[in-house]
């Protein structure tokens, strides 16, 4: 039963043609002395603009990432204080995750329009995605499950170290047949089922086809995810699907489709850090945990996973003494989860986000002595910073003043106000 | 300053040392009263600290013509910068280091005395602000990344003393956590009583020297034997290897250190024993539906607690 509708058949045509229209002598790639052919894929002209006199300059592309970046966070925020009906910032988030990440190998996936073909492209954002993950939610598990010919096979259980994961995608690379999405909502499905119930359930599909051939309802499929409250998204790559629309509507997650190579890391990327929870979704629970120390340099013992004398190094389980080799991870003798506390001061600041800075511009001119003239964390001069008036930000709490560069270093990977940090209420004795 | 330099001259051992110098007068104040008691090492007051680390900065500068340092101090009420060698609009060579240094250290101390409220009484394990310098020396690193191709290699210097506070656990992990992901090593030095716990995860996580000097006397031989020395030429010297680092997590309930405990899968709180009722978890589900003021001082409490 192919789900592909006319609508999807003719924008896929119209969109070939475009393609066909805009490269011009593009597509021939493997031509070296042809000099057309790179300047009619970089398309370099586009990266100049004019400015007020008629002179070309490249784009002053600062000031746009920076607009994108805010009306990004300014989105999730939204939403988050949408969801728990109430303007605080701090949103429930599922840390715990497991995590399937579905792979479409089907015929489609071998189309060059990404190059060098999209399976390549996926692969290798799926690689960068899978330590992004693993760098955000330390205790959480990834398996992989790649479709093609109309079955779906799972490729690594889940798992919580990125080197496993990874090395069994780029282990076999080809692609053929249909895609089914049935089979592998149903097999990602079976698996998840078995999953504890305080951790979070998710699926996210990488879709490169604009069908997909299924054995059976595959609405029964999705109310089956539904009810055992799995999370699936999707991110496609070629253009939008009504079944994929219609999965994610259901189980409440999201529904992506790349415009290009950077676009699609951008978009899985997203998925990396955890998502606002859905509280019904997972039971909150008190999980049993050791904290092993480190052994000293000089220690020597056999270790349990990998059977065979170790010197130094290493963590001694604080339940059965047996030695493991790297955290986190499962005692191999007595199935205690070990953890170290950085894997959880990890996730804290899904817990303590930092506000949203407010928009301040100031014009030059006016008000000199009271606007500041450097940014508070890297002194850089504000007043000389663009073109026209300086753009700066400043935080709610501190009213200390940032450039732009600063506000998204700080939100995306510090999460620590300088201001606030760098001031104190009282001292507590 | 680099760009009107040759790219010949850039080699990969020119550095960026960002010094955190703690100033905290509470516990400066406390190193003298203490001298005499049963302390392993002598006592070191503020003075003759400044006069083993202002030789050492001064011998970073000139170790590599190139090479950069900047100071921030670590205040107990505010954090600033104090010196920056690359000078921004003056550049200040080495023979203003003294005077300006010590003059805009002055200012800041005055400062940081001034927010203080009449009558607060503050003992000698008053923390100071480790998270804001960490967090503006991060800031001022990735400035200096965006700066060019041609840079030079950053680390941090925490030269510390006050105890670690438990409040800025948070923010201290997220400055570690950020400091590890753009591969800049945390070193520390810790002229305090008793080691940091803080400061030895910083150092582990990210790649840097831990060291607590034996005899502070001597301190400006510990800095220069072992963190003068840029990133690159480190692999070919024998350095203080970390004697332990404690990775336990502290019960939210009772503050021990614990090796088994329960977390809880939804904020990751971590208790000893089963508890009847989950602290955080109750007040974080009335808090969505309550006001912000209320989620905010249960959380002061939790972190204070």
């Amino acid at each position: 039963m192919a789900w592909a509708g006319r609508e999807e058949e003719e924008t896929r045509e119209q969109e070939e043609g475009m393609m066909k229209r805009g490269r011009g002598g593009g597509a021939r790639r493997g031509r070296p002395g042809r000099v057309g052919a790179c300047y009619a894929d970089e398309r370099s002209w586009e990266s100049l603009q004019e400015d007020e006199s008629g002179l070309l300059r490249p784009i002053d592309t600062k000031t746009f990432q920076h607009a994108q970046y805010r009306r990004r966070l300014l989105l999730r925020t939204a939403a988050a204080a949408g969801d728990s009906g109430s303007a605080a910032p701090r949103i429930q988030r599922g840390l715990i995750r497991y995590l399937y990440v579905v792979i479409d190998f089907s015929r489609a996936a071998s189309e060059t329009d990404y190059r060098p073909s999209r399976m390549a492209v996926v692969a290798k954002c799926v690689e960068g995605f899978v330590r992004e993950f693993f760098d955000q939610n330390p205790l959480s598990h990834i398996g992989l499950v790649a479709i093609k010919d109309g079955i779906a096979h799972r490729l690594t259980e889940l798992g919580g170290s990125p080197e496993s994961q990874i090395r069994a995608l780029m282990g076999k690379l080809e692609c053929s047949g249909d895609p089914s999405l049935q089979n592998a909502l149903d097999l990602v499905h079976g698996f998840l089922t078995q999953v504890p119930s305080y951790g979070h359930r998710e699926i996210l599909i990488l879709y490169s086809a604009l069908t997909t051939c299924d054995p059976g309802n595959i609405m029964e499929t999705i109310e089956n995810c539904k009810k055992a409250k799995i999370r699936c998204s999707v991110v496609g790559l070629s253009a939008e699907i009504y079944i994929c629309k219609h999965l994610c509507a259901e189980t409440g997650g999201s529904y992506t489709v790349a415009l290009d190579e950077a676009h699609f890391k951008e978009l899985l990327q997203e998925h990396a850090p955890p998502s606002p929870a859905i509280a019904e979704y997972a039971v909150a629970n008190l999980i049993k945990m050791g904290f092993p120390q480190r052994g000293a340099e000089t220690i020597i013992a056999i270790c349990s996973c990998h059977k065979e004398p170790k010197v130094g190094g290493g963590y001694t389980c604080p339940q059965c003494f047996a030695r493991v080799c790297e955290l986190p991870t499962e005692c191999n003798i007595c199935g205690l989860t070990l953890v170290s506390s950085p894997h959880l001061a990890r996730s804290y600041h899904h817990l303590f986000p930092v506000l949203p800075f407010n928009e301040a511009s100031v014009a030059p001119l006016n008000s000199y002595q009271k606007s500041p003239r450097t940014c508070f964390s890297c002194q850089q001069d504000l007043l000389n910073y663009g073109s026209k008036s300086s753009l700066h930000v400043s935080c709610p709490k501190c009213n200390q003043y940032f450039c732009l560069d600063c506000d998204i270093y700080i939100h995306e990977s510090l999460h620590n106000c300088p201001g606030c940090e760098s001031r104190r209420e009282s001292i507590l004795s | 300053m680099a760009s009107s330099v040759s790219s010949k001259l850039y080699s990969d051992d020119v550095s960026l040392v960002v010094v955190l110098l703690d100033v905290n007068p509470f516990f400066w104040a406390g190193v003298n009263a203490n001298s005499g008691t049963n302390q392993p090492a002598a006592a070191l007051s503020f003075s003759k600290f400044l006069s083993h680390v202002l030789p050492f900065v001064s011998s970073i500068l000139l170790i590599n013509p190139l090479n950069q340092v900047v100071v921030i101090a670590t205040g107990v009420k505010s954090c600033g910068y104090i010196y920056d060698s690359g000078g921004g609009s003056d550049g200040t060579s080495v023979s203003d280091l003294r005077a300006g240094f010590l003059r805009r250290l002055e200012e800041f101390v005055e400062r940081d005395r001034q927010l203080c409220r009449d009558g607060e009484r503050a003992a000698a394990t008053t923390s100071s602000l480790l998270s804001g310098s960490l967090s503006l020396a991060l800031c001022y690193i990735q400035r200096v990344f965006r700066s060019g191709i041609l840079h030079p290699q950053p680390r941090i210097l925490c030269l510390q003393g006050s105890p670690d506070g438990p409040d800025q656990y948070v923010a201290v992990m997220n400055a570690i956590f950020s400091a590890q992901r753009s591969v800049v090593p945390i070193d520390s030095c810790v002229v305090g009583i008793r080691h940091s716990a803080f400061l030895q995860q910083a150092s582990h996580i990210t790649g840097g020297i831990y060291l607590k000097p034996q005899q502070l006397d001597a301190l400006f031989q510990y800095l220069s034997v072992v963190f003068a020395a840029d990133l690159q030429s480190r692999s070919f010297l024998q350095l203080p290897k970390s004697a332990g680092v404690d990775f336990r997590a502290s019960c939210f309930c009772h503050k021990k250190p614990i090796d088994r405990g329960y977390v809880c899968s939804v904020c990751l709180s971590i208790f000893c024993k089963n508890p009847q009722e989950m602290l955080y978890i109750s007040d974080f589900k009335q808090a969505s539906a309550d006001s912000r003021s209320k989620s905010d001082s249960k959380r002061k409490t939790l972190e204070a607690s």
